[in-house]
C-alpha cells in the first residue's frame, strides 16, 4: 500500500485525487502560481488530465486552471 | 468640456471587454501600442454635457508582476505618469464567482494610489455557484468604491457611469503596507524619482530597468540603491504576494457566504467538460467544429468573393469604356482598382473566421482546443493556441496570420506565423487544378478513387507535413524572449455574447484594410507597371507591327488584340525579368513564360493562370476559356528540346513550386503587420522561396 500522507509533485496525481499544497518550488513560475492562487494550505481537485497526458485541471478555489505537468511539479501536495 | 482618461483592467475572462464594448459600442478604435504587437483598444464615450471620456482596454492581467509583453503595457500605463495613455481613473473589472484571485490584483491597484473603483461583474455566476456577496462591506475593507455590473446584459452600466462623474478619490489607505519589507529602499526610490506611494516605489525597485523612462542618472542611482542593500526581489515579490492573500481571506469570511452544496455554474462546466475533453468524443467534436470553421472560410466565403470580384470586374470594365484611354485611366483601373479589390476580397474570410473565433473565445471552448492539442503541437515549438491558425490557413493564410494574436507566447506565436502559409490555401487550388491535368489522367483507381483528386490530396498532406517540419526545425534555432509557460484558466461555458462577435468582425476587418491595406495597394502598383510598361520603344514598335498587319485581315479585332497582349506582356518589364531569371529556373524546367507568371502571380497565386492566358493570347480569363488555356499550353513546344514545356516533370516542379513558394503579398503584408517589422517577413519570403527552388529542383531532375 501507498503512504496516503506522503508529499508528492502535483503532476503525479491522478484526475479524482484531492490535496492540500504543502509548498511550492521556487523558481522561475513561483509568482505567477501564486498569482493564480496556488498557495501553501489551499485545497485542489485534479479535475482531468488531458487525453493526451498532459496538460492537467484543477479545481481550486471556486475555479478551474489548467497548467503542463512541469509547470505542476512545482507544486508540492499531500495527498 | 473636460475630458478624461479612463483605464479598464482586469484578470482575463473578468467580462472586460464586454464592459468595454457596453460602454463604447461601436466609437472605438484598434491600434497598437508604440513599437510592439499589443492590441490597443480605444473608445469614446460621453459621461454628461460637460464630461467626456476617452476609454482604454488594457490587455487582461492577473497581477502586476509582468512577464509577458502585454503585462509590460498594462504595467507601463499604469505607473508612468508620461505614458499618452495614464489614467485619470482606473476601472478594476473583477469577477465575483473567482473573488480571491480577483481581489489580489484589485488590492495592487488600490496601493499604487490612483482614483479606482471596482465594478463586481459576473455575480449571477456567483450565485449560481452559491456564493453570497456583501458589497457595501466590500468596499468599506477595500476602501474603494465597488459597484454591481452585470457588463454581458449591460445592467449596472449606468450605475458605473454615474460613480465616474463623480470625482473619485485617491485611495486614502494601503492594502497592504509594503515599506517594512524594504524601507531603505522605499525610501531611496521616493527620493531618486519623486513618486508618492511607497508601493509604486516598490514596484519600480523591481521593475525599473524594463519600462520606466527615467534618465540614465536616475537609473543608476536606483541600480546602486537596490546594490547597497542588496536587494532580494524574488523573495519579497513573494512575501508581498502572501501579505496581500492574509489579508484577503478575513475580508472574504466577512464579505461572502458560501451555500457549499450549490456549485451549479462550476458543475455544468465540469459536465460539459467530460464530453468536450472526452479522449473520443472530444476530439471527433474537436474536428467536426473545426471543419465548420474551415468550410466556412473556403466555401461559404467563396459566394461574398465571387460577388466582390465581379463587382470590380465590371468597375474596371465600365472605367475602361466611359474614362479616355489614357495612362491615368490604365493606373487606376489596372493598378489602384486592382489593388483595392485585392484588399476587399479578403473581408468575407476574415470576419467569417473571427465570427467563430469570438464565438469559440466566448463559450470558453478555445481554452478547451489548447487542453487537447497543447500536449502534440508543444513537440513541433507550437502550442494548443496554434491549432486554430494553422488549420484556417488551410482556407487562407491572411486570416489565420492574423488570429495568432491569441498566441501569447512570442516564440510559439512567430513559429505559427512563419508555417501558416505552407499549408494549401483556396488560392492555390486553381493553379493546382490547371497543373493535375497535365500529369494525371482524368481516371479513377479501382474504379472509385479519382486520381485528380488523389494528386490534390497529397499536395494538401504534403504542406501540412512541410509546415510541422519547418516549425520543427525553427524551435532550434529561434531564440525564446521569455521562458514558455501555459498557465491559464479554463473559463466556464457560456453562451456567445453576439454584439460582441458582431464588434469583433467589424474590427478585425477595419485593421486588415486599414493596416495591411498600404503594402497591397503598393505592391499592386509596381506589378502593374512592371507588365504594363516596357523598356524603349518596346510597345509602341509592336503597336506600329500590328498597325500595318491589320489591313491583310487574316485575323479578327480581337484575335490580334489578344495577340498583341501577350506580345507586349513579353516585352514589358515583367517579360524581361523573365528572360533575365530563365537561366536560374531552367534547372526547375521553366521558361521564361513561367518566369513572368511567377512575378505577377506574387500578387496572389491564381493570378497565375490569369497570366498563363495572357501569355498564350488566349483572351480573357473567364471560367470557361480554362480548358481553352489548357488545351493551348498542352501544345506548347520547348524551341529548345523540341518537347512539350509542359511535360510530366515540369508541371510536377510547378506545383511544388506553389506548394511552398511565398508567391502572396498579402500574407507578406499581413505578417509585417502582426510583427511590426519587415525582418520576419523578409526571412519567410526567403526560406520559402528557398525551400521551393530546392524542392522543385529534386523534382524536376528526378522525373526529368
Amino acid at each position: 500500500m501507498k503512504q496516503p500522507h506522503s508529499v508528492v509533485p502535483l503532476g503525479k496525481l491522478r484526475a479524482g485525487e484531492t490535496a492540500v499544497i504543502v509548498d511550492l518550488e521556487k523558481g522561475d513560475l513561483t509568482l505567477k502560481l501564486m498569482e493564480m492562487g496556488l498557495l501553501p494550505g489551499e485545497k485542489i481537485f485534479v479535475d482531468m488530465v488531458a487525453p493526451l497526458g498532459d496538460p492537467i485541471s484543477i479545481k481550486i478555489g471556486n475555479y478551474l486552471l489548467s497548467l503542463r505537468k512541469e509547470e505542476a511539479n512545482a507544486v508540492l501536495v499531500r495527498r | 468640456m473636460k475630458n478624461i482618461k479612463i483605464a479598464l483592467i482586469g484578470n482575463p475572462n473578468c467580462g472586460k471587454s464586454s464592459l468595454f464594448n457596453a460602454l463604447t459600442g461601436l466609437r472605438q478604435k484598434v491600434g497598437n501600442f508604440a513599437g510592439i504587437t499589443v492590441d490597443k483598444k480605444t473608445g469614446y464615450l460621453q459621461l454628461s454635457r460637460e464630461l467626456n471620456a476617452h476609454v482604454i482596454d488594457l490587455p487582461g492581467t492577473y497581477s502586476l508582476y509582468p512577464r509577458r509583453i502585454d503585462e509590460f503595457i498594462t504595467f507601463d500605463v499604469l505607473l508612468n505618469p508620461d505614458n499618452p495613455s495614464h489614467p485619470d481613473v482606473v476601472v478594476i473589472v473583477a469577477d465575483a464567482s473567482n473573488l480571491k484571485r480577483n481581489l489580489l490584483f484589485c488590492s495592487q491597484i488600490i496601493d499604487l494610489k490612483i482614483p479606482s473603483i471596482i465594478a463586481l461583474n459576473m455575480v449571477d455566476v456567483a450565485r449560481k455557484n452559491g456564493l453570497a456577496i456583501d458589497t457595501l462591506q466590500l468596499a468599506v475593507d477595500l476602501g474603494v468604491k465597488v459597484i454591481h455590473i452585470n457588463a454581458r446584459e449591460g445592467k449596472g452600466i449606468h450605475d458605473l457611469k454615474r460613480a465616474i462623474q463623480t470625482a473619485i478619490p485617491v485611495p486614502e489607505r494601503y492594502f497592504v503596507e509594503v515599506k517594512p519589507l524594504c524601507p531603505e529602499v522605499i525610501n531611496g526610490i521616493k527620493d531618486i524619482t519623486g513618486v508618492k506611494s511607497d508601493y509604486t516605489a516598490f514596484q519600480i525597485a523591481c521593475h525599473y530597468i524594463n519600462i520606466f523612462c527615467f534618465n540614465v542618472e536616475q537609473k543608476g542611482k536606483i541600480k546602486q540603491l537596490l546594490e547597497r542593500h542588496q536587494f532580494p526581489m524574488a523573495k519579497l515579490q513573494g512575501e508581498e504576494i502572501l501579505k496581500r492573500y492574509e489579508k484577503i481571506n478575513p475580508i472574504l469570511e466577512r464579505c461572502t457566504s458560501q451555500d457549499q452544496s450549490k456549485q451549479q455554474a462550476l458543475d455544468t462546466t465540469a459536465k460539459i467538460d467530460r464530453i468536450l475533453l472526452h479522449p473520443v468524443y472530444g476530439y471527433l467534436i474537436f474536428l467536426l467544429i473545426f471543419y465548420l470553421v474551415f468550410q466556412a472560410i473556403f466555401s461559404w466565403a467563396a459566394y461574398p468573393m465571387d460577388a466582390i470580384g465581379a463587382g470590380f470586374s465590371w468597375m474596371q470594365e465600365a472605367l475602361n469604356k466611359n474614362l479616355p484611354q489614357n495612362l491615368v485611366t490604365n493606373l487606376l483601373v489596372e493598378g489602384v482598382l486592382a489593388g483595392i479589390g485585392g484588399i476587399i476580397v479578403f473581408i468575407p474570410q476574415i470576419m467569417l473566421l473571427f465570427g467563430f473565433i469570438s464565438i469559440l473565445e466566448d463559450t470558453g471552448y478555445m481554452t478547451r482546443v489548447s487542453f487537447l492539442m497543447d500536449r502534440l503541437m508543444r513537440k513541433v515549438g507550437m502550442s494548443g493556441k496554434s491549432t486554430l491558425p494553422l488549420v484556417s490557413g488551410l482556407a487562407c493564410a491572411v486570416p489565420a496570420i492574423m488570429s495568432t494574436r491569441g498566441i501569447e507566447n512570442w516564440k510559439d506565436r512567430i513559429i505559427t506565423i512563419m508555417v501558416t502559409p505552407l499549408m494549401s490555401c483556396s488560392a492555390r487550388l486553381p493553379v493546382y487544378a490547371l497543373l493535375i491535368s497535365f500529369i494525371v489522367p482524368d481516371e479513377r483507381l479501382f474504379g472509385i478513387m479519382n486520381l485528380k483528386g488523389l494528386v490534390m490530396l497529397g499536395l494538401y498532406l504534403l504542406g501540412w507535413a512541410m509546415s510541422l517540419l519547418v516549425a520543427l526545425v525553427m524551435k532550434w534555432i529561434i531564440k525564446a524572449k521569455e521562458k514558455s509557460y501555459y498557465l491559464m484558466e479554463l473559463p466556464i461555458y457560456r453562451r456567445p455574447r453576439w454584439g460582441n462577435v458582431g464588434i469583433t468582425m467589424v474590427e478585425k476587418a477595419k485593421v486588415f484594410v486599414m493596416d495591411a491595406g498600404k503594402v497591397i495597394i503598393t505592391i499592386s502598383i509596381i506589378l502593374w507597371f512592371l507588365a504594363s510598361f516596357g523598356p524603349g520603344t518596346a510597345f509602341t514598335d509592336i503597336e506600329r507591327k500590328y498597325a500595318d498587319l491589320q489591313p491583310a485581315g487574316h485575323a479578327t479585332k480581337t484575335e490580334t488584340e489578344d495577340i498583341i497582349k501577350s506580345e507586349k506582356l513579353g516585352a514589358s518589364f515583367a517579360g524581361r525579368i523573365g528572360h533575365f531569371i530563365e537561366p536560374a529556373i531552367r534547372p526547375l524546367g521553366f521558361d521564361w513564360k513561367i518566369g513572368i507568371a511567377l512575378i505577377t502571380s506574387f500578387a496572389a497565386r491564381e493570378v497565375f493562370v490569369g497570366t498563363m492566358s495572357t501569355i498564350y493570347s488566349v483572351g480573357s480569363t473567364a471560367d470557361s476559356d480554362f480548358e481553352a488555356i489548357r488545351d493551348r499550353m498542352r501544345k506548347e513546344i520547348d524551341p529548345i528540346t523540341k518537347k512539350p514545356v509542359y511535360s510530366a516533370a515540369t508541371s510536377f516542379s510547378l506545383m511544388i513550386f506553389f506548394a511552398f513558394a511565398m508567391q502572396c503579398m498579402s500574407t507578406v503584408s499581413v505578417v509585417r503587420r502582426e510583427t511590426k517589422s519587415w525582418k520576419w517577413p523578409l526571412i519567410q519570403m526567403a526560406y520559402m522561396t528557398g525551400l521551393a527552388y530546392a524542392a522543385s529542383l529534386l523534382v524536376y531532375q528526378l522525373f526529368k
